[in-house]
């Protein structure tokens, strides 16, 4: 580990008590309330496959029997035991050297999960998991892998929070994607942090010919800071991501989220869907970085922000830039308090100026209909839809 | 008794007056026009009884059902019961112009009845509930978005500030058909340049409104025969104007 590396380290603590495996309905009540908050549904019946982790431990990793043969779910410790060849898998997209927040994940790591979809499966019902912190000041470094396999097609959803009780702490968490030729993955994670908890997650995606890689962003809560800069790598013919992030910053919370898109397959199409709201103090950075390298490639990245105080502060940070000619690359952005208008309409239209604000708020959340890249290769359906699967 | 009733009102838009001295009243049940040339301060009165800030009332008072509104809330004022279709309304990004009606309305069931029904007089798709509120609406669609909004609100005066310019003839008689059987017996304001909605609608009694003054009041019909036949000349010819009665149109 670098000294910097333990310095960052140095703040928190590695202490955690084991917890035993248990099944969502045993858990303490907070623990599962928390969960529910970010997405977990607590009859595993309505998942395929269920991953919990608390602190350092694995507490639950269970496939439903319908589902057998068609997905695995377990933590990456023991895949790796299993499989040899997850090693080919095993910071390939993500360097472990990156930063000092990869290189801890690659020092001290616990778990995290590794989720498989078998090839030309279709898994009908969502796949969940949950990474909880429910000590103080602990530090998490979990590091997943998930690999959609060719033709098939899944739904994740991740919840990532802490205990009503926790205040502080570091979560690390590394993700690397693989979308096989013509597999469709959704992957919608649903942050819930708290004042002074940091967060880095690390991704990266590598997306085959004629797949599609959706990834859905949301946080609502404070935390004391937030950085994250997913990479998509298009590497295949007709390859699709897509990016969509929900940002609500709130007290002094510093978040610094972006995403990445990488076009080298022909025909890749990708697109960046940030939608952010500051309050408070709240100061967020949205970046988005569009790299062209293929002459037949096309990608879009939207940022809207809408600052609530005059405290808060949006910045945004489009970058676009094309290596080769042919590469359509394209940006809007709008950043900037809600316009009095629009509010004085609706308070003519008989709401008061909260309610005004709300709505306007809500919907500038919540648009951002599916784009091109989204629309993939398979009809998309309700049970897609990454916001019916969020508990507000 | 008078639905609304505004005395003496001066009011001042970004350091200028832009109204002064207004007044007038509209007994409940009646129907008023509002005429006046570009710029004459209509949708500045309107936005003055909403209670919009940046509309400074210097002096005055504004009335509506025996209460005093002038310093009143926006939301408040239209939960007494005004409703106003707006002639330049801003786009809402996000919001739908379906959520929109339905959280006005704030009865789940009744609301989706309501509004069907509105849709279908209005003859307006329904794809436009799903669409952000006068997002790239056009001219003609904003002015039925605004009807059906102000009607689904349900208000006790309603006030149509241009509900006619830019619609074209067919849909000229729809809204028209639409506000003649929405209108009957029920208070409103209505502001028309070339009074095409009067057509439909039996106005009683219009207010001339130049360069911020009421110029004269009367009957609808005639006052707008006169505007159609001489324009505004002849208005700044009436005595009242300098000050003296005009009594030719009462
Ligand atoms: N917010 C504002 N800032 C500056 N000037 C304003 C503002 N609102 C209105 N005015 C001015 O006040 C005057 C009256 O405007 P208003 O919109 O009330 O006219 P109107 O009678 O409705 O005209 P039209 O028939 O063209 O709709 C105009 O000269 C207008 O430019
Ligand atoms: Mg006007």
């Amino acid at each position: 580990m670098s000294p910097k590396t333990r310095l960052v380290l140095g703040r928190y603590s590695r202490e955690a008590k084991e917890w035993p495996s248990c099944p969502l309905s045993l858990l303490p009540e907070e623990i599962l309330r928390r969960s529910m908050d970010v997405g977990v549904v607590s009859d595993e019946g309505e998942r395929a496959a269920t991953y919990l982790q608390i602190d350092h431990s694995v507490v639950l990793q269970a496939v439903q029997e319908a589902f057998k043969g068609k997905i695995e779910v377990m933590s990456t410790r023991d895949a790796l035991e299993r499989y040899s060849w997850l090693r080919d898998y095993w910071w390939r997209l993500v360097r472990a050297d990156a930063d000092d927040y990869t290189r801890l994940a690659d020092s001290l790591w616990d778990q995290g999960y590794f989720i498989r979809v078998f090839e030309g499966e279709k898994v009908i019902l969502p796949l969940q998991s949950c990474l909880f912190m429910s000590t103080e000041n602990i530090n998490q470094n979990v590091h997943n892998i998930i690999i959609a396999e060719p033709r098939s097609e899944a739904h994740i959803i991740t919840g990532c929070t802490v205990h009503p009780n926790v205040h502080s702490g570091l979560h690390v968490g590394v993700s690397e994607f693989y979308v096989k030729e013509g597999a469709k993955l959704t992957f919608t994670m649903i942050h819930s942090w708290a004042r002074e908890v940091e967060v880095r997650p690390r991704s990266a995606a590598l997306i085959e010919d004629d797949a599609t890689f959706i990834s859905n962003y949301v946080s609502l809560k404070p935390v004391k800071s937030l950085q994250m800069y997913p990479t998509a790598y298009c590497r295949g013919e007709d390859s699709r991501v897509s990016f969509n992030s929900i940002i609500y910053g709130v007290g002094e919370s510093k978040i610094d989220v972006g995403a990445k898109v990488v076009l080298q397959g022909e025909g890749s199409r990708g697109e960046v869907v940030s939608r952010a709201v500051a309050t408070d103090k709240a100061q967020i950075y949205v970046r988005g970085f569009l790299l062209g390298e293929h002459e037949e490639s096309r990608a879009h990245l939207e940022c809207r922000g809408l600052l609530l105080s005059d405290e808060a502060m949006i910045h945004a940070i489009p970058e676009l830039l094309a290596k080769v000619k042919g590469a359509e690359l394209s940006h809007e952005a709008a950043v900037g308090k809600i316009a009095e208008d629009q509010i004085l309409y609706l308070m003519a239209r008989g709401f008061s100026r909260d309610e005004a604000e709300s709505l306007i708020v809500n919907g500038c959340q919540h648009t951002g209909a599916p784009g091109e890249a989204q629309q993939g290769h398979q009809e998309d359906d309700r049970r897609n839809d990454p916001w019916s699967t969020i508990n507000r | 008794m008078d639905i609304l009733r505004v005395e003496n009102l001066n009011v001042e838009v970004s350091g200028r007056t832009v109204l002064k001295n207004v007044s007038f009243s509209i007994p409940e049940g009646e129907v008023h026009v509002l005429f006046g040339p570009n710029g004459s301060g209509k949708s500045t009165l309107i936005k003055t009884i909403l209670g919009f800030p940046g509309y400074k009332v210097l002096s005055g008072s504004i009335t509506f059902k025996g209460k005093e509104i002038t310093d009143m809330p926006t939301d408040e004022r239209v939960k007494l019961g005004i409703g106003v279709a707006f002639q330049n309304p801003p786009a809402v990004m996000g919001v739908k112009l379906g959520d929109l009606l339905k959280e006005m309305m704030r009865d789940g069931e009744e609301a989706e009845r309501r509004i069907s029904t509105l849709l279908k007089e209005l003859n307006f798709p329904r794809n436009f509930l799903t669409r952000d509120v006068n997002l790239g609406f056009s001219g003609g669609e904003i002015k039925k978005s605004e009807i059906l909004q102000v009607l689904a609100q349900d208000v006790d005066l309603m006030i149509l500030d241009e509900p006619d310019s830019g619609v074209d003839v067919e849909n000229l008689q729809v809204i028209g058909e639409v506000l003649s059987r929405r209108l009957k017996g029920r208070s409103a304001l209505l502001i028309t340049h070339l009074g095409y909605i009067l057509r439909y609608v039996d106005a009683d009694v219009a207010h001339v409104l130049i360069d911020g003054r009421i110029a004269c009041s009367g009957s609808a019909l005639r006052i707008l025969g006169q505007i159609l036949k001489e324009g505004y000349s002849w208005c700044e010819k009436c005595p009242r104007v300098k000050g003296l009665r005009c009594e030719g149109f009462l």
